[in-house]
C-alpha cells in the first residue's frame, strides 16, 4: 500500500464577476464560485456525484470567448475571467427553464413537493412567471407499486440524479432512462414496475435527491414532501475514507 | 508479407491484368446493385462463356463508377467504354462489340462534364479496383504508403507530412488532421486507439458507404499508417448496421489484410503492430459526435459528454484516441505515396485537396463525384450535376445534412472550401448535396430537417431535448398554415438559445437549417403565416379553428 | 470461493443462444460488447425479448435497466417481433425532396398501419429509414432486404399487395 502523501494543490486568481477569487488546480468554476458565495443556477449538479452537464443553467461566459461554458464541468483557469450573472445568460437561463416546464405536466398546486421543489424555487429566482413556449401537455404514469416509494414522470425534469446516485452511492444500478431525445423516461430494470423490481434497495436516497415531486415518499399529501439532504455530503466523504 | 513479397505481388497483378485485351468492369456498388448489376454480371459471364472469351474478356466485379442514376453501369477497359441502364439482355450484344464499336443503345459518352471536370483521389481506385481483391488494391500500389512510412519514416515524420499536405478532417468540422495526429501522438505513452468514423448519418450522403464497398483496403492501409503515427497498435472501424454491404467487404478486407500480414504483428518484418475490429452502430445519428461514438463503441448509450477532455487525451476506454472519418483517412495513403506538398497544391488556400460529394435530389446526374476545393457550386450543380430536370428553376442547395444549410442562386458562384460555405450560412459537412428546385417549400425543408433533429436528439440536454420539439412544432404549425407571427419570434428565441446553449454539436447546428431558410427565403414563412391570418380573419364569429 | 450467482443460463434450448454465446465469448465476457451481442440477438430471433435481454445483462453483468437503455436508445433494435414482411421506405433528404413521405402515406392508409407498426396479421410491417445512401436512386424502398430504387407509391402498394394475398 502505498501511503498517501499530501501535496498542496497549485493555486492562482481569477475573477468572477468582476471579484478576484482564489482557485485550486483541479477546481471546477463551479466550486470556485460556491467557495465564494457567487451563486450558479444549475439543477442536475449534485456534489458527490459524476457530472452530467444536461441541464445548461450553469452555463457562464468567458470574456475573450464566444462559447458559453458549462460551469460544473469546466476547469478554473488562471485569469480567466468568468461572468455569470450577464442579461444574455439571464435571458437563455429563462428560456431554459420554461422548456423544462413545457416538457411535462408540472402543476406545482397539486404537487407534494409544492414549496420544496428545486426546480420551482428556480423558477422563482430567475423570475419567471409565466411561460410562452406551448405546453406539451404529455401522458405520463405514476407508478405507485413500490410500497414506499412513488415514481411520477409528470414531474421528472430527467436531471438523472436518482439514476447517478443510484448507480454511483448505492451501487444498485435500478434506475436508467430509456428511450432518446423527448422520448426518454426514467425507468427501473427491464422498465418494470418499481414495486417488483428485484435490484432495488429501498434505500431512498433517488427520492431524496430528487430535485422534484418525480420521486416521492408514498402518503405525504400537497405540499408535505420535503426532502431530506443532510446526508448528502456524506455520500463521497465516506466512499472516498472507507478502504 | 515481406517488402519484396508485396512489390513481387503487385508487379505479378499487373502482368496478369495485361495479359487480357479487353475487360468487362461492373459496378457492383449498393447503388448498382439495387437496380439489378448482379443479373447483369452473371448474364456477362455466361455470354463470355458462351463464346469461350474467358481467357481474353474477363468479366470484373468493381466498385462505385459514379453515375449511380444510370445504373447499372459496365465500362470495358481498357478502352473506356462505358454502358449506362444495362440489362442482362445487353450482355450478348456488349461482349460481341468489344472489339468494334460500341453499342450504341446504352452507350454512356464519358466526354460530358460530369466525368471530365472530376479529380480523383480518394476516389481513384472506385469502379477501377475488385473490392473484394487484395491483389486489384496491391496492383493499384496499395499498401505502398505503410511499407513507405514503415521502413523509411519516422512516425514524427509521418505526422509531418500530413500537416504539410493542410488536410482537414473531412467528417463536417474540416479541424487541420495534421494537428489531431499530432496531439495524439504527443499524449504520452502506452495505449492508444484510432478510430474510423464511418457512421455515415447525414439523411442524403452516402460518400463514406460508397468509399468502403468500393476501396475498402485504402482505409485499412489509412488507418493502419495513422497508427504507426500516433502509436496506436489497435483500431476500430464503427460503421453503420445500415449498411450490410460495406460491413461484409470491410469484414473481408480486415481478413485478407490479416492473412497477408499487412494488418496483425510485425507488419512487413517490423516491430510495427496492427488490428482492426469492427463496430456495429445501431441507428443514432448523435453517434458521430466523438465522445458519444466513444460511448457507444463501450457499448454504451450514445450520449455525448462535455469537453475538454478531449479524446485525442482521453477517448476509447479512457486512453488517447485518435478518430478520423472514412474520406479523410482514405486520403492518407495517396498523399504519403505522393507527398504532403503535392496535396498542398490543390485546392484553395485554406481548404487544400479534392471533397467527395453525393449529388442527390432535383438534379439531372445523381450520384458520387470528387472536386478539386474551390470549384464553384455551380460547375458543380450546372455542368457535373446536368442542371434541373423536367425545365425546372433551380431554387436552393443544401449541403452539411441538419447541420447545415440552404444555399440560393445567388451564391452559386463562390467557391466550394470551408470558410466560403461557413459564411454564407452552411457548412461544407460531410458532403451531402441536395439540390431542390422550385417544387420544394423552404419551411418544410427546414420542418424535414428539424423532425430529423428532433428523433435524433439523445435527450440528455434540455436545449436540445425540449428545443428541437418546441421548434418542430412551430415549423409544423407554420408549414401547415396555422402559424402567427408570434409564432415566427418564438422560433427565432429558440433558435438561438438552442444553437448557443446546448451541449453537443447536434443541438448546437440543430437550428441551422431554419436559420439559412429564414436568412435567404423569409418570405415563405411571411407568406405561409400572411395567409393564415386571413384565413383567420375570415372565419365567422363563433366558429373555432383548429 | 463462493459465487455470488450461478453462471446464466440461456432462456430456452433454442439453437441460437448459442451463437449468441459465441459472440459474448469472442468478446472475453466484457460489458463493452453489450451492443455486438444485441445486434447478435436480433440477428437470430428478429428482435429483443425480455428474456434475452435478462440473459445477456446477466451474462455480461450490465445492470438490466442499462441494458433497457442501451436497447431502446438505438433506433436499430426492436422490442416487438416484426412482421413476415418488411417494407422499409428511407426517409432521407433525396428521398423526401423526390415524395418519400407520399409513398409512406399511400402504404399507410392502404394497409392501416402506421411507421413503426405491424399488420394486424402479421403479414407486413412498415419502417421507415433515415437515409439508406441509395440517394441516387430516390426514392428508394427496401422489401425484405432488397433496395428496389425510383419507385412511386402504387409501386410499392403493389409488391406489398403480393405479401398480403400470399
Amino acid at each position: 500500500m502505498t501511503v498517501p502523501t499530501i501535496v498542496p494543490a497549485q493555486s492562482f486568481s481569477m475573477k468572477i464577476d468582476g471579484i478576484d477569487v482564489s482557485a485550486r488546480a483541479g477546481q471546477t468554476i463551479l466550486e470556485v464560485a460556491q467557495e465564494n458565495g457567487i451563486e450558479i443556477p444549475m439543477l442536475c449538479y449534485v456534489e458527490g456525484l459524476s457530472n452530467w452537464g444536461g441541464c445548461r443553467l450553469c452555463l457562464v461566459e468567458v470574456v475573450g470567448q464566444k462559447k458559453l461554458f458549462p460551469a460544473c464541468s469546466t476547469a478554473a483557469s488562471e485569469d480567466a475571467q468568468v461572468v455569470t450573472n450577464s442579461e444574455r445568460l439571464q435571458r437563455y437561463r429563462r428560456t431554459i427553464l420554461e422548456l423544462i416546464f413545457s416538457e411535462r405536466n408540472h402543476v406545482c398546486a397539486v404537487c407534494v413537493s409544492n414549496g420544496h421543489c428545486e426546480l420551482q424555487a428556480m423558477a422563482q429566482k430567475l423570475g419567471m412567471t409565466h411561460i410562452h413556449v406551448p405546453y406539451r401537455f404529455p401522458s405520463h404514469d405514476v407508478d405507485s407499486s413500490h410500497d414506499r416509494f412513488r415514481l411520477d414522470q409528470n414531474r421528472c425534469i430527467l436531471c438523472t440524479r436518482c439514476v447517478r446516485v443510484c448507480a454511483e452511492i448505492e451501487g444498485a444500478a435500478t434506475k436508467g432512462v430509456s428511450g432518446r431525445g423527448i422520448e426518454s423516461l426514467i425507468i427501473n430494470d427491464l422498465k418494470e414496475a418499481w414495486g417488483d423490481s428485484q435490484t432495488c434497495t429501498s434505500c431512498s436516497k433517488c427520492v431524496h435527491v430528487c430535485p422534484t415531486g418525480a420521486l416521492v415518499e408514498k402518503g405525504t399529501a400537497a405540499a408535505e414532501m420535503a426532502k431530506r439532504r443532510q446526508f448528502l455530503p456524506y455520500l463521497t466523504v465516506m466512499r472516498e475514507n472507507t478502504p | 508479407m515481406t517488402p519484396e513479397e508485396l512489390r513481387h505481388k503487385a508487379a505479378e497483378e499487373r502482368t496478369a491484368q495485361k495479359r487480357y485485351k479487353h475487360c468487362l468492369n461492373v459496378c457492383m456498388a449498393a447503388g448498382c446493385m439495387s437496380s439489378g448489376a448482379d443479373q447483369v454480371k452473371e448474364a456477362l459471364t455466361s455470354v463470355v462463356r458462351r463464346y469461350g472469351m474467358e481467357e481474353e474478356v474477363p468479366v470484373r466485379a468493381v466498385g462505385c463508377m459514379g453515375l449511380c442514376s444510370a445504373g447499372p453501369l459496365v465500362s470495358v477497359e481498357p478502352k473506356g467504354v462505358l454502358y449506362q441502364e444495362v440489362k442482362a439482355e445487353d450482355a450478348s450484344d456488349i461482349v460481341t462489340s468489344v472489339n468494334d464499336v460500341p453499342v450504341k443503345r446504352i452507350h454512356c459518352p464519358t466526354d460530358t462534364p460530369f466525368f471530365t471536370r472530376q479529380k480523383k483521389i480518394v476516389l481513384e481506385n472506385c469502379g477501377k479496383v475488385d473490392p473484394e481483391r487484395l491483389e486489384d488494391y496491391i496492383a493499384a500500389d496499395g499498401y505502398e504508403a505503410l511499407l513507405k512510412v514503415l521502413t523509411e519514416m519516422k512516425p514524427a515524420e509521418v505526422v509531418q507530412q500530413v500537416t504539410i499536405s493542410g488536410l482537414r478532417g473531412r467528417g463536417g468540422a474540416g479541424f487541420p488532421t495534421g494537428l489531431k495526429w499530432g496531439t495524439v501522438s504527443k499524449a504520452g505513452t502506452g495505449q492508444k486507439y484510432v478510430i474510423c468514423n464511418a457512421d455515415e448519418g447525414d439523411p442524403g450522403a452516402f460518400m463514406d458507404r460508397a468509399v468502403l464497398e468500393s476501396d475498402p483496403h485504402r482505409v485499412l492501409e489509412g488507418m493502419a499508417v495513422a497508427g504507426y503515427a500516433v502509436g496506436a497498435d489497435r483500431g476500430y472501424i464503427y460503421i453503420r448496421a445500415e449498411y450490410p454491404l460495406a460491413i461484409k467487404r470491410l469484414r473481408l478486407a480486415i481478413r485478407q489484410a490479416t492473412r497477408a500480414g499487412l494488418l496483425g504483428n510485425q507488419i512487413f518484418g517490423t516491430t510495427f503492430n496492427f488490428n482492426i475490429e469492427l463496430r456495429l452502430g445501431a441507428g443514432a445519428f448523435v453517434c458521430g459526435e466523438e465522445t458519444a461514438l466513444i460511448a457507444s463503441i463501450e457499448g454504451r448509450r450514445g450520449l455525448p459528454r462535455p469537453r475538454p477532455p478531449f479524446p485525442a487525451n482521453y477517448g476509447l476506454f479512457g486512453r488517447p484516441t485518435l478518430i478520423n472519418n472514412v474520406e479523410t483517412l482514405a486520403n492518407i495513403p495517396t498523399i504519403i505515396r505522393n507527398g504532403g506538398a503535392w496535396f498542398a497544391s490543390i485546392g484553395t488556400e485554406k481548404s487544400k485537396g479534392t471533397k467527395v460529394f453525393a449529388l442527390a435530389g432535383r438534379v439531372q446526374n445523381t450520384g458520387l463525384i470528387e472536386v478539386p476545393m474551390g470549384v464553384t457550386l455551380r460547375e458543380i450543380i450546372f455542368d457535373i450535376g446536368g442542371g434541373i430536370p423536367e425545365g425546372k428553376k433551380f431554387k436552393a442547395v443544401q449541403t452539411g445534412g441538419p447541420s447545415g444549410g440552404c444555399i440560393p442562386e445567388q451564391h452559386l458562384d463562390m467557391p466550394v472550401d470551408y470558410e466560403s460555405l461557413m459564411q454564407v450560412g452552411s457548412i461544407m459537412g460531410s458532403g451531402g448535396m441536395i439540390v431542390m428546385d422550385e417544387t420544394s417549400n423552404m419551411v418544410d425543408v427546414a420542418r424535414f430537417f428539424m423532425e430529423f433533429c428532433m428523433t435524433e436528439s439523445c435527450g440528455k440536454c434540455v436545449p436540445c431535448r425540449v428545443g428541437t420539439y418546441q421548434m418542430h412544432e412551430l415549423l409544423d404549425r407554420i408549414h401547415r398554415g396555422q402559424g402567427t407571427p408570434t409564432d415566427l419570434e418564438l422560433l427565432k428565441e429558440l433558435c438561438d438559445v438552442v444553437k448557443n446553449t446546448s451541449l453537443c454539436g447536434l443541438g448546437q447546428t440543430s437550428p441551422n437549417p431554419v436559420l439559412s431558410t429564414l436568412r435567404y427565403f423569409e418570405h415563405e414563412y411571411q407568406e405561409l403565416i400572411a395567409a393564415a391570418n386571413q384565413a383567420h380573419a375570415a372565419t365567422p364569429a363563433g366558429e373555432v379553428t383548429r | 470461493m463462493i459465487q455470488a450467482v450461478d453462471k446464466p443460463q440461456p432462456p430456452s434450448d433454442d439453437k441460437r443462444w448459442k451463437i449468441v454465446d459465441a459472440t459474448m465469448r469472442r468478446n472475453g465476457h466484457d460489458r463493452h460488447a453489450l451492443i455486438e451481442t444485441l445486434h447478435t440477438v436480433q440477428e437470430s430471433f428478429g428482435f429483443l425479448d425480455e428474456e434475452g435481454l435478462r440473459y445477456v445483462a446477466n451474462s455480461l453483468r450490465v445492470p438490466l435497466s442499462s441494458v433497457y437503455g442501451v436497447a431502446t436508445f438505438y433506433h436499430f433494435f426492436t422490442l416487438r417481433p416484426p412482421g413476415a414482411h418488411t417494407c422499409v421506405v428511407c426517409t432521407g433528404t433525396a428521398c423526401y425532396i423526390k415524395g418519400a413521405m407520399k409513398i409512406v402515406e399511400t402504404v399507410s392508409q392502404k394497409y392501416k398501419v402506421r411507421p413503426g407498426q405491424t399488420t394486424p396479421d402479421g403479414k407486413v410491417s412498415l419502417l421507415t429509414a433515415r437515409c439508406l445512401g441509395s440517394c441516387g436512386l430516390a426514392p428508394a424502398v427496401v422489401f425484405d432486404g432488397d433496395v428496389v430504387g425510383k419507385l412511386a407509391g402504387p409501386q410499392v402498394a403493389e409488391r406489398i399487395e403480393r405479401w398480403v394475398k400470399s
